[in-house]
């Protein structure tokens, strides 16, 4: 059989990347355009994102946002990797199909459902809504996120390490600081950012958790598409997605490097044992 | 061995009992609210339960709920029916666009050199961290009739005046397979990479031909993935929002745009529960198969 990729894969995977990145890269384009008009181009100009600079209500929404992304994502992913631990480890336990049940779905309901059931869960237990109401919505359905990723590594790891401290006395709390988080650490962090894209991303969950005095980067974004298309905003969207791609890159390239000195590191142990 | 119970205990107990008040209860609160009335007061719903009233006027409020609202919502006459059948004939043909612009590229990463094939997995996942609503944006500026997409085709003389994509079911298809496509290609790809190709060349060698040998071997081993991938596009579009909203016209009808609209137009809250709660009922089957799907991948290896 011929090795390496046919006329046909090659160009599957070449017209679905157009496909995934021409939106993108015109976006991109014309938020440098000079021109007010959208769709047609009328030189190079950097104009919109020295406007952004003045816009107060974007600036306060997107330091609102990128608060909120902060406090969930960290709070997600310590739920989500305990939630990820008890799923793989524990066996059978009580009430574990509700559990996995719980852990899944958010996954795929319709976030219609979930900010609505959130918003009437607030009012019913008269909860201030704002600022603090979009973040435990956030917690909420990101830790799922999280779980399945750190889920993922869990399952491919290695017990015997963990056994060998536990069993030379190291306790139980430390075992896991010590051996396990180490290993699982890449997963870990790519759940956290996992869960921050999302909730900076999250619009409808937003705006039904939402109280006066709370708007978050995409519910302004929102309001303003709806409106039509300007160059402002398509210089804020390529602002979050330079900033987006920055990190997503350097992290990937940093886990991968770990990865592969803990798995260096995984095997000379098991062989030194 | 000897393991720190309570330790053990919490591990379990935390994101138990958060899952349980902000995901599970919510939705006991949904459906005690789809029964109740609007109120003009605050919160704009009655009855109210007021547990220190005591048993009485608990019971009291029990006897006013109904089911008003539901035969509201199912009537005829009020398009709730029409949006949620619409939705899941739009969210089934996505799935199925989804499938065949998605399987080939799945394909063709999984038979990629292994050295390359990180990259263009990170590739793939690299616009689902840019925001959703970003990229359903930028195909306004594409579709619309003075969009680049209309300028194209009238530069190359495929059509003389502007094609009406944008504020149409079309544009919706189109917005819905492009932000779900990594969803779709994760899962195929995730089988396809699995499978031992000795197989193929087997089937060569005993003289198959490759489409025969696709169809008997490739495709049914990649099952589990063409399963997860279109319960993963299928269910949340049924209930997608931003997308009719953003790139449909006035008459696309989705059950996600209808809640909104009733919740924060009309500003129902006790209507949108009754959506909200059928819409549940009707996703409940895929949501299910979907839970068993994902805790056999994760949990059966």
């Amino acid at each position: 059989m011929r090795k390496g990729l046919s006329w046909f894969n090659t160009t599957s995977i070449v017209l679905g990347f157009v496909f995934l990145y021409l939106p993108i890269v015109l976006l991109v384009i014309y938020s440098f355009n000079a021109s007010r008009l959208v769709t047609v181009w009328a030189g190079f100009s950097t104009e919109w994102y020295w406007k952004l600079l003045e816009n107060d209500q974007l600036l306060e929404a997107a330091w609102v946002t990128l608060r909120v992304a902060f406090i969930s994502a960290s709070v997600a992913t310590v739920l989500g990797t305990l939630a990820a631990i008890a799923l793989v480890r524990y066996g059978r336990f009580w009430g574990r199909t509700l559990f996995s049940g719980m852990v899944y779905a958010p996954l795929v309901m319709p976030e219609v459902i979930t900010g609505l059931s959130l918003l009437l869960l607030f009012v019913a237990v008269n909860f201030d809504r704002g600022f603090w109401t979009i973040t435990l919505a956030h917690i909420t359905f990101t830790m799922c996120f999280v779980s399945v990723v750190v889920q993922s590594r869990l399952v491919t790891f290695d017990r015997s390490l963990e056994e060998a401290a536990l069993d030379l006395g190291c306790p139980p709390l430390k075992t896991f600081f010590v051996i396990t988080l180490p290993i699982i650490l890449p997963a870990v962090i790519s759940g956290w950012m996992l869960a921050f894209t999302l909730s900076l991303d999250d619009l409808v969950i937003a705006s039904f958790t939402t109280g006066p005095g709370a708007t978050t980067l995409p519910m302004r974004i929102y309001s303003q598409v709806r409106l039509g298309v300007t160059p402002e905003i398509n210089a804020i969207c390529t602002i979050m997605i330079a900033v987006v791609t920055l990190v997503v890159v350097a992290a990937s390239i940093i886990t991968k490097r770990q990865e592969v000195e803990r798995e260096r590191a995984e095997r000379l142990a098991a062989a030194g044992g | 061995m000897a393991r720190g119970t309570k330790g053990r205990w919490l591990v379990l107990a935390v994101p138990y009992l958060w899952l349980f008040a902000l995901f599970l209860v919510p939705f006991f609160i949904v459906f005690k609210i789809s029964l109740s009335q609007d109120a003009i007061a605050q919160p704009p719903y009655e009855p109210t339960f007021d547990l220190s009233a005591g048993w009485d006027a608990i019971r009291e409020a029990v006897g006013q709920l109904n089911f008003d609202n539901y035969s509201y919502v199912l009537s005829w006459d009020n398009e709730f029916l029409q949006a949620y059948g619409s939705s899941l004939w739009i969210a089934g043909i996505s799935t199925l666009l989804l499938l065949i612009v998605g399987y080939p590229i799945a394909y063709g990463m999984a038979r990629a050199p292994k050295s390359i094939r990180p990259t263009l997995l990170m590739m793939v996942i690299l616009p689902f961290w840019t925001s959703f609503l970003i990229r359903v944006y930028a195909w306004i500026g594409i579709l619309s009739p003075e969009g680049l997409l209309n300028q194209f085709l009238m530069f190359v003389g495929l059509t003389d005046e502007p094609l009406e994509i944008l504020a149409t079911d079309t544009a919706v298809y189109i917005g819905i397979v492009y932000s779900y496509l990594p969803f779709m290609i994760l899962p195929l790809y995730a089988a396809l990479e699995k499978m031992d190709e000795t197989l193929l060349e087997a089937a060569a060698d005993l003289g198959c031909p490759p489409f025969a040998a696709f169809w008997k071997i490739t495709w049914p081993l990649s099952l589990p993935g063409v399963f997860a991938g279109c319960l993963l596009c299928f269910i949340p579009a049924v209930g997608e929002f931003v997308i009719p909203d953003l790139l449909g016209g006035s008459d696309t009808m989705m059950i996600g745009k209808s809640l909104w609209t009733e919740f924060s137009v009309n500003r129902s809250w006790t209507v949108s529960s009754a959506v909200a709660v059928l819409l549940l009922l009707v996703l409940v089957v895929p949501i299910v198969f979907y839970q068993n799907v994902q805790a056999r991948e994760m949990e059966g290896r």
